[in-house]
């Protein structure tokens, strides 16, 4: 069984590339864990109190506050922002490249430009 | 030096490959950029369908923004407990590594028992997967998604049974962190699609 040591500030850490990257400590994570939920809170209360405004800035808001936990936990959880460009370079090819072909293909069935009830004309849905 | 011996001598201490990186976290690691062609194709399907069903139910009929907001917070804290793991294995605490896998595990568990509830819900007040559009892409998406959830605890349960035999050794903290890497790629996918489909009306 092996004992347990203190957890150092940033302690580097040999795994892929060249160089020790240096993964945060514990208690950074559980910082980035309580921003985590702080964020999502935010994002129930979205949901029942609108910003003054149309919905619309409100969906925009809900919208940038996923991407940004999406990027806290990629760069921090999933050390992107610690590792190797070219670990970095493989997820984000695969996030741009699903991004443009998906928005490609809502764009030309124009799911961003008509209302729904405009679009249900001629479409056979269930 | 020749090629071969620069690569088996590596003196930065990376990994003996012609990247200097594992290959099993550089395979992980395009794995998951292929996973974000999967799901984005799955959420693009359930925006494209999105307001399209002409008969019920519809989301507004069905959803407990409560109760899925419980869940999710239980994924978010699935993924510091994941990231605790490693932490643990790297600085040779195999105790606390046990007990965080083991959390992460429960905590998983915890999410995949929402679902099913929520499934079983959905489906005694009237949707399935045939009954509209939105049942349809609704029950794919977050099927899915559990589907992925599930296997991660598979993995995590798998880690946690080496552990306990000991073999999974500080050397191995890679395990670890490629099990790791998975984990929290399903909570990201969780992340847009609480937004995405349960959030944004």
């Amino acid at each position: 069984m092996a004992t347990k040591s203190a957890p150092a500030e940033n302690h580097p850490v040999e795994t892929a590339g060249h160089e020790d990257v240096e993964h945060p400590s514990e208690s950074k994570y559980w910082k980035i864990f309580w921003i985590l939920f702080v964020i999502t809170a935010v994002e129930v209360a979205l949901y029942y109190w609108e910003l003054p405004g149309n919905v619309n800035i409100n969906n925009s808001a809900l919208g940038l506050l996923a991407i940004a936990k999406f990027i806290v936990v990629v760069g921090y959880f999933m050390h992107l922002k610690f590792d190797s460009r070219l670990l970095r370079r493989l997820f984000v090819a695969g996030i741009i490249l699903a991004l443009i072909v998906y928005m490609i293909v809502l764009l030309s069935m124009g799911v961003f430009i008509a209302p729904p009830a405009d679009r249900n004309s001629g479409f056979i849905g269930t | 030096m020749t090629a071969p011996a620069a690569i088996a001598h590596d003196p930065h201490g990376g990994h003996p490959t012609n990247t200097g990186l594992s290959n099993e976290k550089l395979t992980m690691w395009a794995f998951l950029g292929s996973e974000c062609l999967l799901f984005g194709a799955l959420i693009s399907t359930y925006l494209l369908y999105k307001g399209r069903s002409v008969s019920g139910p519809l989301p507004e009929d069905v959803y407990d923004i409560p109760f899925t907001s419980a869940s999710s917070f239980m994924l978010l804290m699935s993924s510091l407990t994941m990231v605790l793991s490693l932490a643990a294995i790297q600085r040779g605490d195999h105790r606390r590594l046990r007990l965080w896998l083991l959390a992460t595990a429960s905590l998983g568990g915890l999410f995949i028992t929402g679902q099913i509830y929520e499934f079983t819900t959905f489906y005694r007040e009237g949707l399935s997967l045939s009954t509209n559009l939105f049942g349809s892409t609704f029950f794919v998406l977050t099927g899915f998604h559990g589907v992925h959830v599930s296997l991660g605890i598979l993995m995590l349960l798998s880690l946690f049974g080496l552990s306990m035999r000991g073999k999974l050794p500080t050397e191995r903290a890679e395990a670890v962190e490629i099990a790791g890497l998975y984990w929290h790629f399903v909570d990201i996918v969780w992340i847009v699609i609480f937004t995405v489909v349960y959030l944004i009306p």
